[in-house]
């Protein structure tokens, strides 16, 4: 029954969404209040629908009601309860139901939040926001209904891949559509502006915050993906370039380049076309990762069941939002140019490289993941392209960016001093130089070690700046001042952070690229490998259950010069249903260099198993660059300018120049 | 020092681009889904075995069966199909009947592999739902599946009168896709 009521809700959505998207657009065009009011109510309706239709879905989960379609096929009375609640989004029909509920509830905070508003540019976004929904929901309703009933209903579910039974990945859905689907907002806001024909600081500023919690959660999601690969599929690998992980990868991309034009928008009111470009550029990526995962188009291993009637309309619905929005925009565009002029060592012509940069890069990610699709449409015959070509061309765009990332902050607005900005970099300069000699005297001089030394100088030389960056901001003549400290505006400190977050991230990647070491041995017990000055021996091998699935567990013993450092138990376990072997790889982490443990399959008769064993340096400097990042990105947000009804009010720069 | 001012140009043109890419790419896209509705379905194998020969294995019978295991050499002389199975699965029972009618028809041998399944699971699970295959072969290690290129059960090869793999099928086999695909496939292979 209450399928039933969520099935109706839904449907009901959609109506409530139409109208949302309808009839406040009239209104703004007609300047009717009455027509312009409606679409706060309507989002806040359409987010209630939605979300009672989400949780009328992991009810039938949770009881496990295989009378239900989706149920039956994806889960299973004897897995944990987490589990039957992930469930929900591990497949195709109930994540599009979070999806679409994640879009209303967004469209629901702009109503509920965007006070300040001009009355028209609200009724224009949401109505955007209401059409958005009201494409995704139908989509939901005529291809992909999750609430349609089984009969006979069987007495036992299909279950969920094992692989997705697993903490990390529970929550690495949601965070990447809280992500995606946050994009949605500042696109809507775009398509309005547009409309509007008017784009100004204000705008920018209404947009920023938006943009910016959607980066955060995309950022964290980005995060919690690689490292649940990292440690559940026993490679040691935490980065694939695979199609899926670019799709989520590419709008992180456009969505950083996004970020940082908004606030020349709101400090220089200039690149405004260009921001608004990157708003829609950004959610159409987003939409197009929704489109890929679920087309069946392309190759890869996350992609959902594929059923082309689904893509045929996932296709339909881009060509109509992005394909409208570039119509738009192409008309609009003009009307919302000009704003201020800035020589090109400044500031704003900083963060326009760093846009430069950062488009540039998301569009050789997005030739790389699509050029399998070119090729064959050209009969260019059948390839794939993977790390080689990504690592060559990604690498060298992103050096450069991160030499500047260190330099642009400490420019002045409009006309920049980059002689003075050097000379204050000297000592980051020199800290990087010796992270470069140190890296290659202490692990010698050849290629790999050259590249992964220059990574570690840049890396070095983005934190010695950020951290310069800082003391130019709170130091005085007086030297340090606490006032200052505290008077910091919260988004310089989010800078901040973010920034040295990147540089932690530079090291990490760095370092597990180039040093990673690994050892195959099949050791029988009292066997042992030695690896990067680890002694890890073998003991034994036993059996044990866990509430879904028997699991064969190696222990092992780590030493070090003698000295004993942990005991390892890495699983392999059997899930039943559906049958499916999954590795757990034990990690014993220093907090610089992770030991990773893998138990294989038994080899011989002799009680040897095939052990795999990683030294993994500077693998959770990946996590602390990810973490940093996206606090930054909350406490820049926490920033009092971005909090409920200052918008308007502040009306003074928060932003102190550099001293000079 | 006084460097240039820029700012944004006003021209027109470049404000299209945007648009023409995005129509090219989706024209790309509806283009690509034509084909996977065609048949073209690139997750169909970035086969490495497809048109190789089946790779090379021997795997024990099931107990009191009237024809043995399955080996490579079993393959060669008459068109086959190997079905990858095990009696754990619930997809494979959805395509049981469908081999069961088959094997009626006699228009091809179908041999099994019966994947990661106790002996005594497998002999009980074909007692009750019927006993398609001419050849079983135990795979309880997966070497099999993974000499195969396996993901999941079920699985069925189409493999010529050479020993060649000739089609994959990943899923249960419908009677569509055996009407559409395997038959006609095999027409042709028997010719």
């Amino acid at each position: 029954m209450l399928i039933e009521l969520g099935h109706f809700a839904l449907a009901l959505a959609l109506l409530v969404a139409l109208v949302q998207g309808t009839m406040p657009l009239l209104g703004a065009a007609r300047g009717n209040p009455a027509w312009m009011a409606m679409a706060e109510p309507a989002a806040i309706v359409q987010s209630l629908l939605c979300a009672f239709a989400f949780a009328a879905l992991t009810h039938a989960y949770i009881v496990s009601d295989f009378s239900v379609i989706g149920v039956a096929q994806n889960s299973h009375t004897a897995k944990p309860l987490l589990y039957k609640i992930s469930g929900v989004w591990g497949n195709h029909e109930g994540s599009m139901v979070l999806w679409i509920t994640v879009l209303s509830v967004f469209g629901a905070a702009v109503a509920l939040f965007g006070a300040n508003l001009p009355r028209t540019l609200k009724a224009r976004t949401l109505a955007v926001q209401g059409l958005i929904g009201a494409g995704f929901i139908t989509f939901i309703l005529f291809t992909s209904n999750p609430f349609i009933r089984l009969n006979p209903a069987p007495a036992q579910g299909n279950g969920l891949n094992p692989l997705l039974q697993d903490p990390g990945l529970a929550f690495h859905p949601p965070m990447l559509y809280l992500g995606y689907v946050g994009f949605s907002v500042a696109f809507s806001f775009a398509v309005a502006a547009l409309l509007e024909g008017r784009v100004d600081s204000a705008w920018a500023r209404w947009v920023r915050p938006w943009t910016l919690a959607a980066w955060v959660f995309l950022t964290l999601g980005i995060g919690l993906g690689s490292w649940w690969a990292y440690y559940e599929l026993g490679w040691g690998g935490w980065w694939f370039w695979d199609p899926v992980e670019n799709a989520s990868f590419i709008p992180w991309l456009t969505g950083t380049a996004l970020l940082h034009s908004a606030i020349v928008v709101e400090r220089r009111e200039a690149l405004k076309s260009w921001t608004i470009l990157l708003a829609i550029i950004t959610f159409s990526l987003s939409l197009l990762g929704t489109f890929l995962v679920r087309s069946g188009i392309l190759t890869s291993v996350h992609a959902f069941a594929a059923d082309p009637a689904r893509g045929v309309f996932v296709l339909a619905l881009l060509a109509v939002a992005i394909g409208g929005s570039f119509t738009l925009y192409a008309f609009r565009a003009p009307a919302v140019d000009g704003g201020g002029v800035f020589s090109p060592i400044s500031r704003e012509g900083g963060l326009l490289i760093n846009n430069l940069l950062l488009t540039t890069a998301a569009t050789t990610v997005l030739l790389g993941t699509l050029y399998p699709l070119i090729a064959d449409a050209l009969e260019l015959g059948k390839l794939s392209v993977g790390a080689p070509y990504f690592n060559a061309v990604f690498v060298p765009l992103m050096a450069p960016l991160v030499i500047l990332t260190g330099i642009g902050p400490l420019l002045a607005w409009k006309r920049g001093d980059l002689a003075g900005a050097l000379q204050r970099l000297k000592a980051a300069a020199g800290l990087a130089a010796l992270a470069l000699i140190a890296t290659l005297a202490l692990n010698g001089v050849d290629l790999i070690n050259i590249a992964a030394a220059g990574g570690m100088a840049i890396a070095v030389w983005l934190f010695a700046a950020s951290v310069t960056e800082w003391l130019s901001r709170v130091r005085g003549q007086d030297g340090l001042s606490w006032q200052r400290i505290v008077n910091l505006p919260r988004s310089a400190y989010g800078m901040t952070c973010a920034h040295l977050g990147m540089a932690v991230l530079v090291a990490g990647v760095t370092g597990a690229t180039a040093w990673k070491e690994e050892r195959i041995e099949s050791l029988k017990p009292g066997e042992h490998i030695e690896l990067a000055g680890y002694r890890v021996t073998f003991n034994t091998a036993r059996d044990v259950r866990g509430p879904n699935y028997a699991a064969l567990q190696g222990e092992y013993t780590v030493t070090r010069d003698g000295a004993a450092v942990a005991t390892m138990r890495p699983e392999k376990r059997n899930f039943s249903q559906p049958v499916q072997q999954t590795t757990e790889a034990a990690i014993h982490t220093t907090g610089i260099s992770d030991l990773y443990v893998v138990i294989g399959d038994m080899d011989g008769a002799e009680g040897a198993f095939v052990t795999r064993v990683y030294h993994e340096p500077f693998v959770p400097f990946l996590w602390y660059g990810v973490l940093l990042m996206g606090l930054g990105g909350l406490v820049s947000l926490s920033d009092r300018r971005h909090r409920i009804g200052a918008a308007r009010r502040v009306s003074a720069p928060t932003h102190a120049l550099p001293a000079e | 020092m006084s460097s240039p001012e820029i700012s944004a140009p006003p021209k027109r043109w470049p404000l299209v681009v945007p648009l023409v890419v995005v129509i090219a790419l989706i024209a790309l896209f509806g283009k690509r889904l034509a084909d996977v509705e065609g048949g073209d379905d690139p997750r169909l194998l970035p086969t490495v075995l497809l048109n190789t020969p089946f790779p090379e294995m021997d795997l024990a019978a099931l107990p009191n069966r009237a024809f043995g295991g399955l080996a490579t050499t079993d393959l060669k002389g008459e068109v086959s199909l190997v079905n990858v199975w095990g009696s754990w699965c619930v997809a494979c029972l959805a395509e049981h009947p469908l081999l069961v009618a088959l094997n009626k028809e006699k228009t091809v041998p179908i041999h099994g592999i019966a994947w990661r399944d106790p002996p005594e699971a497998s002999l009980k699970w074909l007692a009750q739902h019927g006993d398609p295959y001419t050849r079983v072969g135990q795979d309880p290690r997966s070497t099999a599946a993974i000499a195969l290129g396996v993901t999941g059960a079920p699985e069925t090869f189409v493999v010529d009168a050479q020993g060649v793999i000739r089609y994959k099928h990943i899923g249960p086999i419908t009677p569509e896709v055996w009407q559409t695909k395997l038959a006609p496939l095999i027409a042709q292979l028997k010719k």
